[in-house]
């Protein structure tokens, strides 16, 4: 009985994950416009919670540097559009993040707790001040033009690499590899101990996260006509995501992107009705969300259907 | 088996190790005693590669292996079984042993080892999907022990196994840490309990303030002066 109950659940859960798939697959061919830009809008900020959640969530090393891996894939496409096609620049700015964040993890992942937090926050300042550098430097300017792609054209292109980062975040937190993450987060010498080579988990997984982010970033540049490096490396991008999954909850993969979704859809709503208003409103929203969901919107979803079910047991 | 030869170790400045040499044949079940703050962690430490010795060299095997990595130790067959137990609280009692067969080579058969380490510790199967944080304090200690068995080890060095624990529930442990032996698991111990463990081992060292102090087999130690005076209240 048990089992067949939890194979219909799962039966469920496919079923809805694959409409989902094609709703997002076909809609711009029923709809244009606000609503397409909505949803390249949630898509990216879905792509860097998760793939900040694959590395910070099991492990509990709080990474500052999505802005920095954004940012990079945002350059990348800048510099080099004209030159390469579209699909060629995502995978470089993917490539580049994640070589970039080999030899930052190599370096930093020896520090723990909020050192590691502000080497990482402090990272996106770095990588920025750099770009500018050599910007003035060599080119003798300060940003740069973008050849656009239009508008149908970045929705494919973000949603699927939202594919790909979910794809990669299943098979991670499935595997042994993901299982030792977690061991890496509950006890980092325990682990050592158990023969899972810390060093090596940690800095390869972190790598792996910012692949994704920087594949975001070249997407999303080329909405721009222009941009410079103020634009690219922005450290809003760095702390969103960690309030999205905060917002959304953790436990679970669909909780990051439910974060996401309804932080950049709240965030959209008050933007254009409270515009003065807007960050007051946020913050308090954020507050009583930490204070009253500690285990984000999935977890209250979760405590509710519980409930609903319980009562509905109760009187048989 | 393992072989440490004038090992100096330190934290920052304060040096904790004086060279201390210790050798266990295989085979053997060699316990080392010692009060709180005689640097037997810190040995163990060393070997197993958490910390960097100071000076002096560990073989095991035949191999050197000061300045291996922890993952690299466990890999050639020495177990760590560390000290306050360190289990992973948030996980299933079978995840922490899944996690206890980390290396490849014992990764394939865990199946198997994991129905040896239930033989042995019957209450971690009652209990293999419950989190190891609703586990008492014995329980929990069994299990440390059991993920370091589920690397499938030549050799386990187990850090102070009763600490904390009931008189009846240490009188299990004792007697698990036995019939490991008999298996053909060579058994370093590191124990404060020093007349159980006394009755255990075949060979003891004693550590005082990081220095050797005494070595021999348990039975001339448990006769000698020192060792009564200082360790069984005689």
């Amino acid at each position: 009985m048990k089992t067949i109950r939890m194979t219909r659940n799962r039966g469920i859960t496919l079923g809805l994950l694959l409409i989902a798939f094609l709703i997002l697959a076909f809609l711009p061919q029923v709809t244009s416009g606000y609503v397409i830009t909505l949803l390249i809008d949630i898509l990216k900020f879905a792509i860097l919670t998760v793939a900040w959640v694959v590395f910070s969530g099991p492990s509990g090393y709080m990474s500052l540097a999505t802005a920095a891996f954004y940012g990079l894939g945002f350059y990348i496409a800048a510099v080099f559009s004209g030159t390469f096609p579209f699909p060629v620049l995502v995978i470089m700015a993917g490539a580049v993040a994640f070589v970039v964040a080999l030899g930052v993890g190599a370096l930093t992942l020896r520090l723990r707790g909020v050192y590691f937090a502000i080497f990482t926050f402090a990272l996106v300042l770095l990588v920025q001040n750099v770009v500018l550098e050599i910007e003035r430097v060599v080119t003798e300017t300060r940003g740069r033009f973008v050849d656009t792609v239009s508008t149908e054209g970045v929705y494919y292109a973000i949603f699927i690499v939202f594919v790909l980062t979910m794809l990669t975040a299943v098979l991670i937190r499935r595997s042994r590899y993901g299982l030792a993450l977690q061991s890496i987060g509950e006890y980092e010498e325990a682990a050592a101990h158990s023969g899972i080579n810390v060093v090596r988990t940690k800095v390869l997984t972190f790598a792996v996260s910012a692949i994704f982010m920087g594949m975001a970033g070249a997407v999303i540049a080329t909405r721009r006509t222009y941009i410079d490096p103020y634009i690219a490396f922005n450290l809003n991008t760095s702390f969103l995501p960690v309030l999205m999954a905060m917002f959304g909850g953790m436990t679970n993969l669909a909780g990051p992107v439910i974060g996401a979704a309804l932080f950049t859809y709240i965030g959209e709503i008050l933007l254009t009705r409270f515009p003065d208003l807007y960050m007051l409103i946020f913050g308090v929203v954020l507050i009583l969300a930490i204070l009253f969901m500690p285990n984000g919107v999935l977890g209250l979803a979760q405590r509710v259907w519980r409930k609903i079910r319980g009562g509905r047991r109760a009187p048989a | 088996m393992l072989e440490i030869d004038g090992l100096s170790a330190s934290y920052g400045k304060v040096q904790v190790l004086w060279d201390v040499s210790l050798r266990v044949d295989e085979g053997e079940f060699v316990a080392l005693v010692g009060a709180n703050g005689a640097g037997k962690t810190t040995l163990l430490n060393a070997v197993s590669g958490v910390m960097r010795p100071g000076s002096g060299s560990i073989a095991f095997m035949g191999n050197k292996v000061d300045g291996f990595a922890p993952n690299q130790i466990v890999d050639l067959g020495l177990s760590h079984i560390p000290e306050s137990r360190q289990v992973f609280t948030d996980m299933s009692v079978r995840e922490n042993l899944e996690m206890g067969a980390y290396p490849i080579r014992a990764w394939k058969s865990r199946r198997n080892t994991m129905k040896r380490v239930f033989e042995l510790f019957p209450r971690l199967e009652e209990r293999a999907g419950q989190l190891a944080r609703s586990l008492s304090g014995g329980e929990q200690q069994m299990l440390a022990m059991g993920r370091g068995l589920m690397s499938l080890p030549k050799m386990c060095m187990i850090d102070e196994p009763s600490n904390g624990l009931a008189p009846l529930v240490v009188r299990d442990i004792f007697r698990v840490l036995k019939s490991l032996h008999e298996e053909g698991i060579t058994v370093l111990l590191v124990e404060q309990n020093v007349r159980q463990t006394l009755a255990v081992a075949d060979r003891a060292y004693v550590l005082e303030n990081g220095h050797n102090v005494l070595e021999g087999p348990c039975c001339d130690l448990a006769q000698s002066e020192h060792v009564r005076k200082a360790y069984l209240g005689q």
